[in-house]
């Protein structure tokens, strides 16, 4: 991912033939030692099939080069997650180099095998064990071919830091980059590989410090906005004032006189286009343009009521008991509905792209979690080979699932194409908020009932429009069901007036927000503390375990919410971790603002890879979740997005981060899951169980901003007076 | 106004003709190749365009070129000086104080401003002047931790 990598593979050496042949594509590599392996699926292959641009059996390989480095070529990519460091410690490990001796070549679709995008934390689960079974295979060879060269049976030999040696004589040595030295050797990963052990691991578990560090703190490190061609033009883009809008009429005429300034108009694509960015920025300011907008039928107020009354019939997702028995077997029911809006991924990099066009070929750079989607996105724009599209992707700075969608980048394509000029589109702060793929807004509907003992007898769950992640019910209830009505994307008719995608562990935060709530109020009607609460309503080890953890460290002394310490829980699972949070906040009842003190976060992750790495991205859950929690929503009326800055849509800031204290539960032996994503689901209702136990009010809508705390304060307080 | 525009930049002096009313961030990014400098919202609002004016954090995307005339312009580039990383730097990679990095220069060059002109601050002091600064992907807490050790690492020693 250094500068020099984009150019240093010949791109026709690659792509001149519509199906490479073996022999050509290891030559191409520059030879060594190539491990082949599969990664996921049969449909992954099969899609690589479809492009016949790679031999057929393999979808991601490894290189011991003949200078002795080790690299790795993925369609993975790198937005700050760290697996540029986890993925090349696991082959460190595995293969016994150091870790300085791997490069990781990540998310160019030329040299690296086809893969769907980088997303759900599935990097780590499911790239990580055929990345170690191959670098085991790798050393496998080089001790088969080190035992033919220093004449030693290969039981005898040692593999350590790129050499191996006679484990009697350690001068008896020879180092892979001699091994592989003029050679072309193919082999594929085995099925079931000999790996190490936990035992025997050097690199593996420890904590690794980012390997990107370096180029990210001195302003080398290069996103897709970062690279400069000669000629190249830098563009902006008419865009309506609202979704649903149509342009009426539009007058140029001051742009067209301007110096310097390209106008480019194919049908819906009005750009234009100059050497400086800012400069294109005037030129579109001259555009006298006047748009049709719809008339608004939804805001962010009724969105809710438009949602259930649009919802297609529920689908059972999960279902055991009978629900109609459990309600007769309850002693006292809660039901209550759970509401949150749309959230913005608003990473601080836009989505930026740069296209160049040469005869019939195309290379873009792009700020994308999918490269190769992008890839046959832009072929079909084209109308070009595919193998004569190359997708670049460099750094990107922060994708959270809205880098899933790259609409820029085929605007690039587009403009390049009309212009015979490399051309950058890299969209603005208010583009970005108005182009963006938000979390939807979704409603939760839960009736539940538990009995005298405190045991939760029945739940009754329907989830509306954010989706099934996360709505399993792990607590163990005899009668319980789980619906979901309208699905998180692709619903038709749409009922969202602009598009929705995946967000940070997309439908988990939603529906662990409405279940941990819901918890916590039967907590309260069984008179019982919640953690014991939950203690009790469960069977499940792992969530045991961690609940404990982070019990202990936490420091929890039951009591009854409200207690007044505005102490909260909340728990849940995500890409296979468990996690429990425990959170200490403070409630200003006058001005409703809410300040989080104190985090502590307890996660059973399997194997952990990069301990250091796990804790940073717990941190960056902890701390991005105070938005979704606390401030951050659309707004919006009809098609027009309100929010198109920083000013009004609030991040979280430094001086909301709470202190943040990180238990990993050791669990080497189960494999490792995912990290990016899990904590953050618990921090809509770790922070509303807080504020309950804080203040005594709850609240049913995220995000819990000032002025609905104030509400609820003051709602709370007028019944008070009510039943005095 | 199209004029000719003289300052230093990373310690060398340079002299531009340029419509002296534009951005510093885009000069700097487009007509310089300096692309450490980010744009993340073109208002003030995030810090991912911090560059160092006379040694005072100041966003480029709200100073025009013309503002700079004849003062001293430090970027991320220039930080590092003949391949030695500055402490600040330093202290941002052992502390692991970035994810993504796309806010990391604003983020170094901003407590930069800090240190150099409160050497020793208390952590309230920290959060305070650093809570204009946007991260969106957490690594705030790894950050304050960075300006924390590099102030303790700069201790005593003068300010390059
Ligand atoms: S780009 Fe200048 S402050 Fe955000
Ligand atoms: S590290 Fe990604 S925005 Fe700060």
């Amino acid at each position: 991912m250094k500068e020099d990598e984009y150019t240093d593979i010949d791109f026709s050496d690659i792509t001149t033939s519509s199906h490479l042949s073996r022999r050509e594509f290891l030559k191409s590599l520059g030879g060594g030692i190539i491990v082949f392996f599969t990664v996921g699926d049969s449909s992954l292959l099969e899609a690589q099939r479809r492009r016949r641009e790679y031999p057929e059996d393999f979808n991601a390989y490894l290189r011991i080069g003949q200078d002795g480095r080790v690299a790795c070529f993925t369609g993975k990519i790198e937005m700050g997650q760290g697996v540029i460091t986890s993925l090349a410690q696991m082959l460190a490990d595995e293969i016994d180099v150091a870790l300085e001796s791997v490069d990781m070549v990540m998310g160019d679709t030329s040299v690296c095998p086809w893969d769907r995008g980088t997303f759900g934390s599935l990097t780590t689960r499911f790239f990580g064990p055929p990345l170690r079974a191959a670098a085991a295979e790798a050393r496998a060879v080089l001790k088969e071919l080190a035992a033919e060269y220093l004449q030693i049976p290969s039981g005898r030999l040692i593999t350590k830091d790129g050499v191996i040696f006679d484990k009697n004589r350690r001068e008896k040595q020879v180092t892979y980059a001699q091994l592989a030295k003029g050679k072309i050797i193919e082999r594929h990963a085995k099925e079931k590989p000999a790996l190490k052990t936990v035992s025997e691991f050097n690199i593996i578990g420890k904590p690794a410090l980012r390997r990107d560090a370096l180029e990210k703190v001195t302003g080398k490190a290069k996103y897709a906005g970062d690279i400069r061609l000669p000629g190249m033009l830098y563009a902006r883009i008419l865009r309506p004032p609202a979704h649903g809008a149509k342009l009426k009429n539009i007058d140029t005429s001051a742009v067209e006189k301007m110096e310097g300034v390209r106008l480019v108009r194919d049908g819906d694509l009005i750009a234009v286009l100059h050497k400086n960015p800012d400069e294109a920025e005037d030129a579109l300011a001259k555009i006298k343009a006047q748009f049709d907008v719809p008339e608004a039928q939804v805001d962010d107020e009724n969105i809710f009521e438009h949602l259930l009354n649009n919802a297609p019939r529920g689908k059972v997702a999960d279902r055991g008991g009978d629900i109609a028995s459990g309600e007769k077997l309850a002693d006292a029911a809660v039901e209550e509905t759970y509401l949150n809006s749309y959230v913005a991924h608003a990473p601080i990099e836009p989505h930026t792209a740069l296209a160049k066009i040469e005869g019939n070929k195309a290379t873009v750079w792009a700020s994308t979690q999918t490269p190769f989607p992008l890839k046959d996105q832009i072929t079909e724009v084209l109308g070009f080979a595919s193998e004569n599209v190359r997708v670049i992707t460099g750094f990107v700075g922060g994708g959270f699932g809205g880098k899933s969608r790259s609409l820029q980048a085929v605007e690039a394509v587009r403009l390049a194409k009309l212009t015979g000029k490399p051309v950058q589109v890299a969209w603005s702060r208010a583009e970005e908020f108005f182009y963006d793929t938000f979390r939807p807004a979704a409603v939760v509907k839960i009736k539940s009932g538990i009995t005298n003992s405190g045991k939760i007898i029945f739940w009754d769950y329907g989830v509306y429009f954010a989706g099934e992640r996360g709505s399993q019910l792990f607590y163990d209830v005899p009668h319980h069901l789980t619906a979901t009505f309208g699905a998180r994307r692709g619903a038709s008719p749409d009922p969202h007036p602009f598009s929705t995608g995946p967000w940070r562990a997309p439908a988990n935060n939603t529906n662990t927000f409405a279940r941990e709530s819901q918890i916590d109020i039967m907590a309260s009607k069984a008179d019982m503390d919640p953690l014991e609460f939950r203690l009790r309503n469960l069977k499940d080890e792992r969530m045991l375990r961690v609940l404990k953890a982070a019990g202990g460290k936490f420091g929890w002394a039951p009591s009854k919410a409200p207690s007044g310490r505005g102490f909260g829980i909340a728990c849940g699972i995500d890409s296979g971790s468990y996690v429990a949070i425990m959170a200490e906040v403070e409630v200003d009842k006058k001005k409703g603002h809410v300040q989080v003190k104190r985090v502590v976060c307890a996660q059973d992750m399997g194997l952990v890879i990069n301990p250091e790495g796990a804790k940073l991205q717990v941190e960056g859950c902890v701390t991005m979740g105070l938005g979704y929690a606390l401030t951050e929503e659309v707004h919006f009326k009809g098609g027009r997005i309100l929010d198109l800055n920083f000013n009004t849509y609030e991040l979280p800031r430094f001086s909301w981060v709470p202190k943040i204290e990180t238990v990993l539960i050791k669990a080497e032996d189960s494999p490792a899951q995912g990290g990016g994503e899990p904590p953050i689901i618990c921090m809509g209702g770790v922070i509303a169980n807080a504020i309950y136990d804080a203040v005594g009010v709850r609240l049913f809508q995220l995000p819990m901003t000032p002025e609905r705390v104030k509400e609820a304060v003051a709602s709370r307080a007028r019944s008070a007076v009510l039943t005095t | 106004m199209r004029e000719n525009v003289s300052f230093k930049l990373n310690d060398k002096s340079i002299s531009l003709t340029v419509d002296s009313e534009r951005m510093l961030l885009w000069v700097l990014r487009s007509d310089l190749g300096l692309t450490g400098t980010k744009y993340g919202c073109g208002e003030g609002l995030c810090g991912a365009c911090t560059v160092l004016v006379d040694k005072r954090a100041v966003r480029s995307c709200r100073i025009a070129v013309r503002d700079v005339k004849a003062k001293e312009v430090l970027t991320i580039e220039g930080l590092a000086k003949n391949g030695k990383l500055h402490p600040i730097q330093e202290a941002f990679v052992k502390a692991d104080a970035l994810q993504c990095g796309f806010c990391t220069p604003g983020m170094i060059l901003d407590a930069y401003s800090l240190l150099s002109e409160n050497p020793q601050p208390t952590l309230a002091e920290i959060i305070q002047n650093m809570d204009y600064n946007l991260c969106r992907c957490g690594a705030h807490t790894r950050i304050i931790q960075a300006i924390q050790s590099a102030a303790n690492e700069m201790k005593g020693v003068e300010q390059r």
